[in-house]
């Protein structure tokens, strides 16, 4: 019984990251319709920052300011890094082709996936770094607190606990700000958006900055809890994050929480029951399956297509 | 959008039609003259140029790295004609295509090796490798019947991401436990020790002949298609491409059409992997990954998706420039030259251009004498290579003689920067900001991409990625390609 709460301890953990992605990748597709392969890599990016940061504080063993500063600069730079990045990338790679046919933007979007991943080779090297989180405190912060059959370190629920804040500050964004209302109206009709005096291209740009500062906040959590960064990181992670956002519905929000969280799950259980190598498969059987049944996803809504 | 003046009313009338004359007598001077040569070639003639042009090089040299290098333009330009079929013809974004490739090698090597002990000659081999991968390609493809455009193209990258998987832990499959375990794909390792390609009792054993092996299998490949491309299947791949709602009212079987085509495909590249793998004398999974498909599908977009003569001359050139790229010599005369030729085809009237070039000579050497005189060590670098341009850039350029490499590492996220912002700037200051963005690319080329052998093979990749981006804003059509035909 342990093991399978300890499970479910991981399992959310896992998700709350693939949320944070697919909620990248659903917003810049309820708005663009693209796919926007880069996002995996604007994830490796912003793990990247949170490592610079971090060596620049003088590391994990003896930083030169108090722990929970140092964790918020990380957070900070590389969700300002990685929404920086997110923009230019939609600057120089997608804007020229907005009415372009839709295999250009996925072609650019492949071309910009692949030129990240060797820019960071060239710049980090091919060795994986580590965040040494586990030194933090003294090695505190990974200590188990004890509450029953539920063991959990303080970083984990640090990391489910931000992520819970940052979606409910991106839902009171997205339904309650003035902004929020013409991303909405931008995703359901971009050009009657245009009409009633939307800055469309402004719309398009924030959604992109704040779909990839929240990758970047993935990329930091992954490197706190899981240590390991290298620069390939943002491949398979890109795709379950994608996958995430499918299952829980495409353009949803909510859909994107909940899908996150079902991968997230599926992902620590068949790594624990069944094999660590094919959970990839798993993960991947789980998005056919959802493509098949439910193309909409749980939570999306059906699209109808004018002819 | 500017007004339109009122005499050239279009109403009912197509943009597309209403600019074909437009086309048609386009293409002025020298340059113009040649395309229309060009195409007044008949397609069939062109291949046999090609192939004649081809089938010379082993004649010419006996270089056995020249003749690894065609052999290996050859196999690209198959995959790449083979995705053609896919992305080109019926339109559909497969990016699980090169599993394939690594199927077929992989299914080649369990037939012809040691592995099991079975040694197929290649005339009962190949017909069932081919077979076997148009049958998984036929698999795959019934998943484009209910998605499309991007949810294919991830699901397709999720197979090939299986592919990967599968292979690699692929030493200790057991079949729901019966009959204990056996080591199909060899793992990590890989198989080793294949056969040498032997068909009818002819065993091929040296580059020479893999390379008119590769040459006789392309130009068969390339007719057939060329073939297809006219019959009545073709037509109807790119009436699915153009409109699949229109084609399906018109009666064509549109979904047994996407699964000919991604049998089509996948049967190509099945017969590419068994004589890649054939000459390789070995499969490893990492072969046949990520970086395999980027190549491909930049050499089929750089040729011109759906043209195939532009997939094959694509591949000669993304193959060949990436073979240069391997040499930093070689290396440094492309990028002058990609640079020249850039300038010369988009700075345009020709004072300006004069300017431009005048004021990057004089640019460089101002701030070589600037460091020269504050950082000696900062112009003592030796160049990498180092034959006469090299050194001749030497009192041109800005070169560390020591930690080079980190000053190069800020220097290209600064060049990123400023490509970015040069993207920003308008009018003359874009001119301005031309000269010391080219300064800071050459001194990036210089010190960082090409000074090591590990920063070469990152360079080689970035170069394909940033092809992509740059070909997809400047010219989606790639080299040989239409425009395609859009009617709203």
């Amino acid at each position: 019984m342990d093991f399978f709460v300890q499970q479910v301890v991981n399992g959310v953990t896992l998700g709350s990251v693939y949320a944070l992605i697919a909620l990248g990748y659903s917003m810049v597709y309820g708005i663009l319709k693209l796919l926007n392969f880069a996002h995996g890599d604007v994830y490796m990016i912003g793990a990247f920052i949170g490592y610079g940061v971090l060596t620049v504080f003088g590391g994990a063993i003896d930083p030169s300011v108090p722990v929970p500063l140092l964790i918020v600069c990380m957070f900070g730079a590389a969700m300002l890094g990685s929404g920086l990045l997110g923009v230019a990338i939609e600057r120089f790679a997608y804007r020229p082709l907005r009415n372009a046919p839709r295999i250009a933007p996925l072609i650019s979007a492949l071309g910009v996936s692949f030129f990240l991943q060797n820019a960071a080779l060239l710049l980090f090297s091919p060795n994986f770094r580590s965040y040494e989180s586990y030194e933090l405190e003294g090695g505190s912060l990974f200590l188990p607190l004890n509450a029953g059959a539920l063991q959990i370190s303080p970083l984990r629920i640090l990391v489910i606990c931000s992520t819970l804040a940052l979606m409910v500050a991106l839902t009171f964004f997205v339904g309650r700000t003035q902004l929020g209302k013409a991303m909405r109206a931008t995703a359901y009709d971009r050009e009657a958006a245009a009409m009633m005096g939307i800055n469309v291209d402004r719309v398009i740009v924030v959604t992109f900055f704040i779909g990839s500062a929240l990758a970047g906040a993935a990329g930091v959590m992954v490197g706190l809890v899981f240590q390991r960064v290298y620069h390939f990181m943002g491949f398979i992670a890109g795709l379950k994050g994608f996958t995430a956002a499918v299952v829980g519905g495409i353009g949803s929000i909510p859909g994107a929480m909940l899908g996150g969280l079902i991968i997230g799950l599926a992902e620590a259980f068949s790594t624990a029951y069944v094999s660590s190598t094919f959970s990839d498969l798993i993960v991947f059987a789980i998005l056919i399956t959802v493509m098949l049944v439910r193309p909409t996803g749980l939570l999306g809504k059906a699209d109808i297509k004018k002819v | 959008m500017e007004p339109r003046p009122p005499e050239s009313t279009r109403i009912g009338v197509d943009e597309w039609v209403a600019s074909a004359a437009g086309r048609t007598s386009g293409h002025a001077g020298a340059f113009g003259l040649l395309r229309r040569l060009v195409d007044r070639v008949p397609d069939p003639a062109r291949l046999a140029i090609f192939v004649a042009a081809a089938a010379l090089v082993p004649v010419l040299t006996s270089d056995q790295y020249v003749l690894r290098v065609g052999f290996d333009t050859l196999i690209f330009a198959l995959l790449a004609i083979g995705l053609n079929v896919v992305v080109g013809l019926a339109g559909l974004l497969d990016l699980g295509y090169v599993a394939f490739f690594g199927f077929g090698a992989y299914a080649y090597a369990i037939l012809s090796s040691d592995h099991y002990g079975l040694h197929w000659p290649a005339e009962a081999s190949v017909p069932v490798i081919v077979v076997a991968t148009a049958i998984v390609g036929l698999l795959l493809g019934l998943s484009s019947w209910r998605l499309l455009g991007d949810y294919l193209a991830i699901v397709t990258l999720f197979f090939l991401q299986a592919f990967v998987v599968i292979t690699t832990n692929g030493n200790d499959v057991s079949f729901l436990g019966f009959g204990g375990s056996t080591d199909l794909t060899g793992g990590p390792n890989g198989i080793p020790g294949l056969d040498p390609f032997t068909i009818f009792g002819l065993e091929i054993d040296s580059e020479r002949g893999y390379f008119y092996l590769a040459l006789v299998a392309a130009s068969i490949v390339t007719a057939i298609l060329y073939l297809a491309v006219r019959s009545r299947t073709g037509r109807a791949w790119q009436a699915v491409r153009e409109d699949p709602l229109a084609a399906q009212l018109m009666g064509m079987p549109v979904n047994r059409l996407k699964l000919l085509a991604f049998a089509f495909g996948a049967g190509i590249a099945g017969l590419t992997g068994s004589i890649q793998s054939a000459l390789s004398a070995g499969v490893f999974p990492d072969n046949y990954d990520v970086p395999l498909l980027i190549t491909v599908y930049a050499m089929l977009i750089l040729g011109g998706v759906g043209s195939l003569s532009g997939a094959i001359l694509g591949a000669i050139v993304v193959n060949v420039s990436l073979e240069v790229l391997r040499d930093a010599n070689q290396a440094r005369w492309l990028f002058l030259f990609a640079i020249l030729i850039t300038l010369v085809a988009k700075v345009r009237p020709w004072p300006k251009l004069v300017a431009v070039l005048g004021g990057l000579v004089g640019f460089g050497y101002a701030m070589h004498a600037i460091v020269a005189a504050t950082w000696p060590a900062g112009t003592k670098g030796e160049p990498a290579g180092g034959d006469a341009i090299g050194r001749a850039i030497q009192s041109w350029l800005i070169h560390p003689s020591h930690s080079a490499l980190e000053i190069g590492n800020y220097a290209f996220v600064i060049l990123l920067l400023a490509v970015l912002g040069l993207t920003l700037v308008r009018g003359v200051w874009r001119t301005v900001a031309l000269v010391p963005t080219i300064y800071l690319a050459a001194f990036v080329w210089e010190n960082r991409l090409i000074a090591t052998v590990e920063a070469q093979a990152a360079t080689r990749f970035l170069v394909l990625g940033a092809l992509l981006i740059v070909l997809m804003a400047a010219r989606p059509q790639g080299l040989l390609g239409s425009s395609r035909v859009e009617i709203v």
